[in-house]
């Protein structure tokens, strides 16, 4: 565990030290703005079923998919009125945290 | 029966239960690399002064065919022994006598000998490797359980708790280490975790080994649930004495007295400092460079190493040191360092053993990642636990002390009894690359040349603020001291405050930000 480590750059304040990382420093992950129209899944598990194909016009609140998860069915769930523009899964997948299950795209529906 | 066959009976009895679970359990064991709970009393205590109770006790469950099954001790041993020829309770699962598992009884002999420890107030070391609770005694381990972690969690602060963890400690068994003051791990022999990798797998299809989710290593360095990490069973016993060595036996009492020894004549304390400040340097250098005989016990060093804790002596008392290491992440504050320092602050403080803080550190580890991950809430942590330790609290600035840093160090305001800094320390709200775009904002942008603006100003803010002398004048530190006067600076700032006595407002108990 002592293994020797080359000297790194880490600016603080605008100065530039010289100094070695953590594993955990160097394992961070680097934050990016969310993007509403990539739906992610929250939690690692098993697609149950898929309601929707690519161009569907969905409204808010309709239900895209199931995920289940610590023995509980997820509804995924349409976050605005838009449509369907590709999906990623399929049925029976096993998906870890944050997989990218499916595309939208925001649209005015006819009432 | 005459007293001579009884004698032999008891005695053939004793040698039965002894065996635990048995030569094919113990075979198995010794193949998992593993020591039986016995051998390892006997490796740990000093020689001849194991003295076990409840050999004899024996489980009462009833259902799924318990009661024909016969478990040795009910899978745990308690008695009482010495380290250095000083009290300590100790317990340890027996893996072989069902694979260590809780039932009833088998908590009953841990309470018993908890509640021993606490009213003897002797230290307590529990050595766990057990499969976890007894699933045929149902709630009754559940209810074994609660009632160990509520005995930690009283004698918290009342007496030293040492928890060992040699083989699995799974599920909820995890809660009781995670309650007391300190956890030795072993390498590929401790596994610690709430759910493990077959649940998470059926359950969450992510595939993980046992070692990678909650191995020694894990713990000592990913977690921060483990404070000391050791190869080899032996290796680890030898780190359980040497502690045992630096701690009071109870929160009323001081730790064991050492005959005074001068630091080794190794790196002459004023040739550890690079010139160039954004150089960095081993901080434990300047510890050794301090303690009696150099000897430097770190605890947690492998976790958060931008913050080095641990114990040393000086002229033979023990002393809690807390230093930012600029060798790592150039000795910033963020939420694991945070975590780290402020509970062996208050370890330090509940056991009545000073605390020295040797300070250098640029500030805090910006980021959204920090941020996000409760930077405020962790870092306030520190300033809780120095504000509230009462026991004599030594600062010496190194070098940088900048900012929110500088406060949060144990500060002369949050009642420091001494500061002292080099002349190297640069004691000011921030460093002079930053200060000076915010200073001279305007001059550096109208300037001809910008950046040659900028470095004059750097230079300007640096002779003027990157010192120790603004904070001398405002007796904010104590003393400018030389680098070789610091260890008898130190030494006679604890001898003035060996009768500290301050009063606190009255209260049940603050609210830490946990």
């Amino acid at each position: 565990m002592d293994e020797e480590k080359e000297l790194k750059n880490l600016i603080i304040q605008g100065a530039v030290y010289k100094t070695t990382f953590t594993k955990k420093f160097e394992k961070r992950v680097n934050w990016e703005a969310p993007n509403s129209n990539l739906l992610y899944s929250f939690i690692p598990g098993t697609i149950i079923d898929i309601f929707v194909k690519p161009k569907d016009k969905v409204k808010e609140g309709e239900t895209l998919l199931l995920l289940e998860a610590m023995k509980m069915q997820n509804q995924v769930r349409m976050p605005f009125d838009g449509e369907i523009v590709k999906i990623y899964v399929k049925k029976n997948d096993i998906i870890p945290k944050k997989h990218l299950m499916i595309e939208i795209a925001p649209k005015q529906l006819k009432k | 029966m005459s007293l001579k066959s009884n004698v032999l009976d008891l005695r053939k009895r004793k040698k039965e239960v002894q065996k635990g679970g048995g030569d094919k359990a113990i075979e198995q064991q010794a193949k998992m690399g593993k020591l039986t709970a016995r051998e390892r009393i006997l490796a740990l205590l000093d020689k001849n002064t194991f003295h076990e109770y409840d050999l004899f006790v024996e489980h009462t469950a009833k259902d799924f065919g318990m009661e024909s099954k016969v478990l040795h001790g009910d899978g745990v041993i308690i008695g009482t022994g010495t380290i250095h020829d000083k009290p300590v309770c100790i317990f340890a699962q027996d893996f072989t006598v069902a694979g260590g598992s809780l039932g009833l009884m088998h908590a009953r002999k841990i309470t018993k000998i908890m509640d021993h420890a606490l009213k003897m107030c002797v230290p307590l070391i529990g050595i766990n490797d057990s499969g976890g609770a007894r699933i045929q005694e149902g709630v009754n381990s559940l209810a074994g359980y609660g009632e160990i972690f509520f005995r930690n969690t009283l004698a918290s602060g009342v007496i030293p708790q040492i928890s060992v963890i040699l083989g699995p400690c799974a599920g909820g068994a995890v809660y009781s280490p995670a309650l007391t003051d300190f956890v030795f791990v072993v390498e590929d022999i401790s596994k610690m975790f709430i759910t493990g990798p077959g649940v998470i797998k059926s359950v969450l299809g992510e595939e993980i080994s046992m070692e990678e989710l909650g191995g020694a290593r894990v713990h000592a360095e990913i977690t921060g649930n483990a404070h000391f990490y050791a190869k080899t069973e032996m290796e680890c016993f030898e780190q359980i004495k040497k502690l045992i060595s630096f701690i009071p036996r109870n929160n009323l009492r001081k730790a064991m007295h050492f005959p005074p020894k001068a630091p080794l004549k190794g790196k002459k304390i004023e040739d550890i400092l690079p010139d160039d400040p954004r150089m960095p340097y081993d901080m434990r250098d300047i510890i050794k460079a301090i303690v009696d005989n150099s000897d430097f016990f770190e605890v947690m060093e492998y976790f958060a190493s931008n913050i080095i804790i641990g114990f040393g002596r000086m002229d033979g008392e023990t002393v809690g040191f807390v230093a930012n290491q600029p060798m790592v992440l150039a000795g910033v504050l963020d939420t694991d360092s945070s975590d780290k320092s402020a509970r062996f602050i208050r370890y330090c403080d509940a056991f009545n053993i000073p605390i020295v803080t040797i300070e250098d550190l640029p500030g805090y580890l910006p980021g959204v990642d920090q941020e996000h991950a409760g930077v405020i809430r962790h870092g306030a942590k520190i300033l809780y636990a120095y504000s509230e330790a009462t026991v004599p609290k030594v600062t010496v600035i190194i070098r940088k002390a900048y900012g929110g840093g500088y406060i949060a160090m144990n500060s002369r305001h949050l009642r420091a009894d001494f500061v002292f800094a080099w002349p190297t320390a640069e004691i000011a709200v921030m460093g002079p690359d930053g200060a000076a775009n915010i200073v001279f904002r305007k001059e550096i942008a109208e300037a001809e040349n910008p950046e040659e603006m900028r470095q004059q100003k750097i230079q300007e803010y640096k002779e003027k603020f990157a010192n120790p002398y603004i904070a001398a004048a405002q007796g904010y530190i104590d003393e400018v001291i030389e680098p070789k006067e610091t260890r008898s600076r130190i030494l006679h700032a604890l001898k003035v405050s060996e009768n500290k006595s301050i009063h606190l407002p009255k209260k049940k108990h603050g609210i830490p930000p946990f």
